[in-house]
């Protein structure tokens, strides 16, 4: 978590800024309201809940930028934890070794880049909107988890998964130790990459990149060929912690994600956004409910604090603009 | 006639698939084309289709509603906990609580987006999860099962028993299913206020210049979603004779999905009241011919989220070269 902040604090960006200091205050707000909240235990318990839904975050977060939007990416991490369920299965279920669980992770990986990449084919070579094909993606991925596990629930898999799930490294939680290795790739992607500089201009001004000669339909493909990769493994880390598989299993995330991401401050017309202050939205937002818990509210309440805070925080920012063009004129 | 197929692409293509979708079923099974199957078609896609009208006008106005479909279920909670605190009520004054309730909860998002300049997918999502959150934690996520007899009687406009004995009957959602669509299309085709509408969604800056009133394009095309839902949430009540909180929750996608079928555009100022209709009833006829052939349930939705991604790419091939690209999602 510290490590995050620093990173945090090294951009400095304004968004960045105000989302840690509305955490610091939270934080601040909640270890008052409860004498638990700052223990180790809710901390951890926190550091092992939200990296699923940052998994799922950064994986809406590259088809936002290059203004689009990938509506299926639960039911994609859902498939491809069902392909890793079922090399294990293969392999003996509990008795699975670690090559086979390497094998079904590389499975699940290439299920949800395959999915991804059908995606950004149809988006890309027929002009189709994002919004529509994600969402016949998601219909027809539900319909055939559906479809292969009759509705029910696929479990009995190798105790060295659930390592992944629920083990620590160096007292770190190993799902956040995940997150932050693919928050950091993610980033290195985003802001360093080739690639990354296309995705930023394919949202911007799909027109002009390609007259400037990017390969626009090839990134485009890309972009959902590499968030179906991230829905892998938020698909790969919901068998380890569920150690069990279910189509539906983290359906509720769907929403919650683009509520992160515009707390992240994303353009949603795309072209604008990093990958830090996503991360802080990520975290507040499982603040927020851990917070709540802990203080007695039910977790209904807690979604409705979610909506009600995205809509703050856009008044506040729209309050900000207003401020801005008054200064011009 | 060549003229209507060209202005009319998408709907022209998916009034041929559906045809051809229903002939096939016709000669397949026997049981597609009877007055049984074809009213129970109707009375089950009826909640739909309101949804789809309300919708409709949204995403012509250049918007996109996601909390609609929850917004029904606020609106039925509100008005059965309303009615049986009066004692019962009637028809008259259920659509007035419903229409005016869903209304209201339609102005809320059109009142973040306009005055805040909040582009409309993050308003309705965070209404959304503030409608559902809401609901959930005042409900209890309790059902009402004891409705008031006028809500859960079913009310049959029209019967007609077959020689075999079966009956086939055309109950009140239908009748307000039609009334709704019916309404929504004078509204978008016949009236000033549609083609100011349609103005707006194509290019809302061109339409203010012009002296089109953002605010009430924006008021009227989310409050009508709005009273969609409301009636929506009444009929729906009607049709299953209690209130769920939950029931509704998770429909709203599917509903969108049918609609841009249809030729609704996202980023507005295109769709037609046929091509919803059509889009809504391609998806309950795909179901509906699953069904009868006998062919797994389990396999539904998988085949029509493929029918939906085939016919997408293929309604889009040869736009693709016609059309320049667009900015993507506007208010």
């Amino acid at each position: 978590m510290t490590t995050l902040i620093e990173r945090g604090r090294a951009f400095f960006g304004r968004e960045t800024f105000g989302l840690l200091i509305l955490m610091a205050l939270m934080a601040a707000g909640f270890s008052i309201a409860s004498p638990r909240f700052l223990t180790v235990a809710s901390l951890s318990s926190m550091g092992f809940q939200a990296p699923l839904l940052g998994l799922l975050t950064l994986a809406m977060l590259a088809p936002m930028i290059s203004g689009g939007l990938n509506l299926a990416i639960v039911y994609t991490a859902n498939i491809s934890g069902l392909t890793l369920a079922w090399v294990l299965l293969q392999a003996g279920g509990p008795e699975a070794g670690i090559g086979a669980i390497l094998l079904g992770a590389g499975a699940a990986l290439i299920v949800g880049m395959a999915a991804g990449a059908v995606m950004g084919a149809v988006i890309a070579y027929i002009g189709a909107h994002p919004i529509l094909v994600s969402l016949a993606m998601m219909i027809f991925l539900r319909g055939l988890g559906e479809f292969l596990t009759r509705g029910g629930d696929i479990s009995g898999f190798p105790p060295a998964l659930a390592v992944l799930g629920h083990g620590t490294f160096l007292g770190l939680p190993v799902p956040l130790i995940l997150f932050g290795i693919v928050a950091l790739i993610w980033h290195i992607m985003l802001r360093r990459s080739r690639h990354g500089f296309a995705v930023y201009m394919v949202g911007s001004n799909i027109r002009a990149s390609e007259y400037s000669g990017i390969d626009t339909k090839r990134t485009l493909v890309k972009i959902y060929a590499l968030s179906g990769a991230i829905c892998a493994v938020a698909g790969i880390l919901m068998a380890a912690r569920f150690n069990s598989v279910r189509v539906g299993h983290g359906e509720a995330l769907l929403l919650v994600t683009v509520l992160a991401i515009f707390l992240g401050g994303i353009d949603p017309f795309g072209g604008h956004g990093k990958v830090a202050p996503v991360i802080l939205s990520v975290l507040i937002l499982q603040m927020l409910s851990s917070g709540l818990n802990l203080i007695g509210a039910n977790q209904h309440l807690a979604t409705a604090v979610w909506g009600l805070f995205l809509i703050a925080v856009m008044i506040l920012r729209f309050g900000r603009l207003a401020t801005l063009f008054r200064r011009k004129d | 006639m060549n003229n209507l197929l060209r202005n009319r692409q998408v709907e022209s293509r998916l009034l041929v698939v559906l045809i051809v979708l229903c002939i096939g079923l016709s000669l397949s099974t026997d049981t597609f084309l009877t007055m049984g199957n074809i009213t129970s078609l109707l009375n089950n896609n009826s909640v739909n289709l309101i949804w789809a009208a309300g919708l409709l006008v949204v995403l012509i106005a250049g918007g996109i509603d996601i909390s609609f479909a929850v917004a029904s279920s606020v609106v039925q909670y509100l008005a059965a906990k309303i009615l049986i605190g009066i004692g019962g009520g009637n028809w008259a004054l259920g659509f007035l609580i419903c229409g005016c309730a869903g209304i209201c909860l339609g102005l809320v998002n059109a009142a973040l987006i306009h005055g805040f300049r909040i582009i409309s997918i993050v308003v309705t999502i965070a209404t959304f999860n503030v409608f559902f959150g809401l609901l959930m934690f005042f409900s209890g996520g309790r059902s009402i099962y004891s409705l008031p007899d006028w809500w859960t009687d079913r009310v049959i406009l029209f019967e007609h028993q077959a020689p075999d004995g079966t009956w086939s009957e055309l109950t009140l959602p239908v009748a307000v299913m039609a009334v709704c669509v019916g309404l929504t299309w004078l509204l978008i085709r016949r009236s000033n206020l549609g083609r100011q509408l349609y103005a707006f969604g194509d290019n809302p800056e061109g339409a203010r210049r012009a002296g089109v009133s953002i605010a009430v394009m924006q008021g009227l095309a989310f409050g009508w979603c709005g009273m969609m839902a409301g009636i929506a949430g009444l009929m729906q009540a009607n049709i299953v004779r209690e209130v769920v909180p939950n029931a509704l929750y998770g429909r709203e996608l599917e509903v969108l999905a049918a609609v841009v079928l249809g030729g609704a555009r996202l980023g507005g100022g295109r769709g037609t009241i046929t091509g919803c209709v059509l889009g809504v009833m391609f998806v309950a006829v795909t179901q509906n011919g699953l069904n009868l052939l006998g062919i797994s349930p389990f396999a539904f939705q998988m085949i029509i989220g493929a029918a939906i991604l085939i016919a997408i790419s293929t309604s889009n091939i040869s736009l693709a070269s016609l059309r320049a690209p667009r900015a993507e999602g506007r208010t």
